[in-house]
């Protein structure tokens, strides 16, 4: 007979194969672009939010990205939040002011923002965007969700054990850095020379390279205040792209901080009552042969 | 099983008033408490508890979820988000019902082809393999309609693929379509009537599962060695303490995983596409089932030839009877020895199938035209998936088909202990026969 504690080890590996090998993350051609893993302070069941990144990844998300994208399922008072860029109340409440938002039952359908409203969006409207870059920009609430990396088999498999959910941040972090000339000897997928139409840009992250978003970031565009703590950083694109990547990926998951404080607390009792419950069955079955 | 269990008399007189005119504690006693259970179950037996576990769990957090759930097709995938956002715990419990879908079938996988190895469909429990085979069906029907109501584009995009299939039916495939969708196409009417299955499906699989408990108490459980209890005092304990605390501890320690994918990774499961809301003017580059319905699509993909009908009808026949033949392995199985431990040869084709169904798995995951170099990182070479998922499909119903009848027949298997009891004693002689 095979000890418990072997049978429950090959019960974890095979159950590991069969969920990993189904969730084989598509591995689809995209002309061998790798997108690398980046270190992100919210990575791993441990990880946390760095309040000062968000805050300098909201200026960001505040100054280029929300002239084009929405983020309808953002409010104001989240930015206030526990587990967010945790703006002082004061600073929300001023911040939601300057905005105008649409209100019917106010005195000429307009009215200054106030905490509990949603993030209203850019000034120009969806055909007028539609028009200027021959897409609509996606709204920004889940981006960092809807998009992710892959990994080769078999280092997909780690993804199960280490919790990876970074796909987001690492793909829109790299798709920043990522807009280049295109290549001289570059080729469609039916071989014939590439020529990037007129108005779209070249990038060597996104999918099939021809994007129709400006480049947004340069270096020295958006200027931080130092952060609380006095430290300042540089004023590079790598840095904003990081910087807003984390931000969009708060947008997305807002609730990060405490599901990682409360995950670990039920893993470390089920860890516990798993061991108590080891000792109980061997008690329960110590005079049984079985 | 036959058994006798004393009649349990309550100390409490109100308890015994209760018990007089409802014998409550009289009717769970001798199935829960008293029931004789093997002792010589290994750890893959206590799955079925976890089964039931994970049902209840998805029914609870199911219905909390479906208090904030708007089922329209303009608010739900704002509403799934809402939950996740404002409401008290919402991010957790939705968590704990999305994450709990892919452990249910982890589970589910587990106790089904535990019961193909050790022969747990033979008689006399083919109707309760039969219930198993049902309930599996209607969880796939149920996961699926679950999938479609968060109306991401994954959502949406499996809606219409997997309801095309009935499609396929002559005559009445475009009735039963409309009738599926509600309409000619995927939308509103698809998505309100999917979340009013997927709200009855999970009572209705409670009721079968309590058919399965049933068919499972008549007969009692199989067992590892798959030889008949011949002495319940010396083969069998007392279902409680012994399996209820065996069973807790299975459990808990199954929880681990689940728990770690539900609050750190509640998306490695998922498909970044279901984050972006549903367009029907935009079809995704890849659409791909979740994973535990992969093995059937690959089966149902892998059949893109025409052969005297149509490829597309002929899929659908292939896909149909992929989950059918299930129903009649009690019968296709001609060895009378149960257990596979005991079977030489079958242990072979036993571990063959199951790699075989993980490969199937796999092919359901990628692009067909993708080569075997490439699904293992070497670049473009070997055949194609949709080559070579034939091939698995060929050895999926053999298995069945021919493996298992002809099996039985060639097959000499090693001898089998005398009694469960013979089996579990640590002497020289069961030693040699291990």
């Amino acid at each position: 007979m095979r000890t418990p504690l072997a049978m429950i080890r090959i019960t974890a590996l095979v159950a590991a194969l069969f969920v990993a090998v189904g969730l084989a993350a598509p591995a689809f051609a995209q002309d061998e672009v790798t997108i690398a893993k980046q270190g992100w302070s919210f990575a791993g069941p441990f990880g946390t939010y760095d309040k000062n990144q968000l805050q300098r990844g909201f200026q960001v998300f505040k100054e280029v990205c929300s002239n084009c994208h929405s983020a309808r399922l953002l409010a104001f008072r989240n930015l206030a939040e526990e587990g967010g860029p945790e703006f002082t109340e004061a600073q929300v409440k001023a911040l939601a002011a300057t905005y105008t938002i649409a209100d019917p039952d106010a005195a000429g359908g307009k009215r200054p923002g106030i905490p509990a409203d949603r993030w209203p969006g850019p000034d120009q409207s969806k055909a007028d965007l539609e028009a200027s870059f021959g897409v609509v920009p996606p709204d920004m609430s889940v981006l960092a969700k809807a998009r992710s990396r892959e990994d080769k088999f078999p280092f997909w498999i780690l993804n199960y054990f280490t919790a990876y959910a970074e796909g987001g941040p690492d793909y829109i972090h790299a798709l920043l850095e990522g807009y280049t000339e295109a290549p001289a000897d570059a080729k469609n997928p039916d071989g014939t020379p590439f020529k990037l139409p007129d108005g779209k840009y070249y990038n060597t992250v996104f999918p099939g390279h021809v994007i129709s978003m400006p480049p947004p970031l340069s270096d020295g565009q958006v200027q931080y205040a130092p952060g609380p703590d006095g430290k300042t950083v540089p004023l590079t694109v790598d840095q904003y792209a990081r910087d807003v990547s984390a931000y969009l990926m708060w947008m997305a998951e807002p609730h990060l901080d405490s599901s990682h404080s409360a995950g670990f607390e039920v893993i470390a009792f089920l860890l516990l009552f798993a061991g108590l419950m080891y000792f109980v069955k061997q008690r329960v079955w110590r005079n049984v042969e079985h | 099983m036959d058994h006798h269990t004393e009649k349990f008399v309550p100390k409490n007189p109100v308890v015994r008033w209760v018990e007089d005119r409802l014998p409550i504690i009289n009717f769970v006693k001798p199935s829960f408490v008293d029931y004789p259970t093997p002792k010589n179950l290994n750890y893959w037996w206590t799955f079925g508890g976890i089964l039931t576990f994970m049902l209840a769990s998805q029914i609870v957090t199911g219905i909390i979820l479906a208090m904030h759930y708007t089922p329209n097709a303009g608010l739900a995938f704002d509403s799934v988000e809402l939950i996740k956002r404002d409401v008290v715990g919402g991010r957790t419990i939705q968590a704990i019902h999305a994450t709990g879908a892919s452990m249910f079938f982890v589970a589910l996988y587990i106790h089904i082809f535990r019961g193909l190895f050790y022969g747990s469909y033979k008689a006399p429990r083919e109707i309760l393999w039969i219930l198993g085979v049902i309930i599996y069906i209607l969880t796939v029907g149920t996961a699926f309609f679950g999938y479609v109501l968060p109306w991401g584009q994954m959502s949406f995009w499996a809606a219409v693929v997997i309801t095309n299939i009935f499609g396929a039916v002559p005559i009445i495939g475009d009735p039963i379509l409309e009738l599926l969708r509600g309409g000619f196409g995927v939308d509103n009417p698809t998505l309100n009537r999917f979340f009013a299955l997927h709200y009855l499906l999970p009572f209705i699989i409670a009721a079968v599962v309590a058919l399965h408990i049933w068919a499972l108490h008549v007969p009692g459980n199989n067992n590892p060695v798959g030889v008949d209890v011949k002495d319940t005092k010396r083969d069998t304990v007392p279902f409680h303490p012994f399996y209820t605390m065996k069973d807790l501890y299975g459990l808990v320690v199954f929880l681990i995983p689940f728990a770690w994918f539900a609050f750190f990774a509640p998306d490695i499961f998922g498909h970044p596409d279901n984050y972006i809301q549903a367009d029907a003017l935009k079809t995704p580059a890849d659409i791909v089932p979740e994973w535990y319905l992969r093995p059937f699509y690959a089966i149902l993909r892998a059949i893109d030839f025409n052969f005297i009908i149509d490829s597309k009808l002929l899929g659908v026949i292939v896909f149909a009877a992929a989950l059918l033949i299930l129903f009649v392995v009690p019968w296709l199985d001609t060895s009378k020895v149960r257990s596979g431990s005991f079977r030489p040869w079958f242990k072979w084709f036993y571990w063959l199938f199951v790699i075989n169904f993980v490969m199937l798995t796999w092919y359901g995951s990628v692009k067909p035209d993708l080569t075997l170099g490439e699904m293992f990182g070497f670049g473009p070479s070997g055949p194609p998936v949709k080559d070579i998922s034939k091939l698995s499909v060929v050895y999926y119903f053999a298995y069945f088909i021919l493996v298992l009848p002809l099996l039985g027949r060639f097959e000499k298997p090693r001898p089998l202990p005398n009694s469960i009891s013979e089996s579990v004693l640590k002497t020289p002689v069961m030693q040699a026969a291990e």
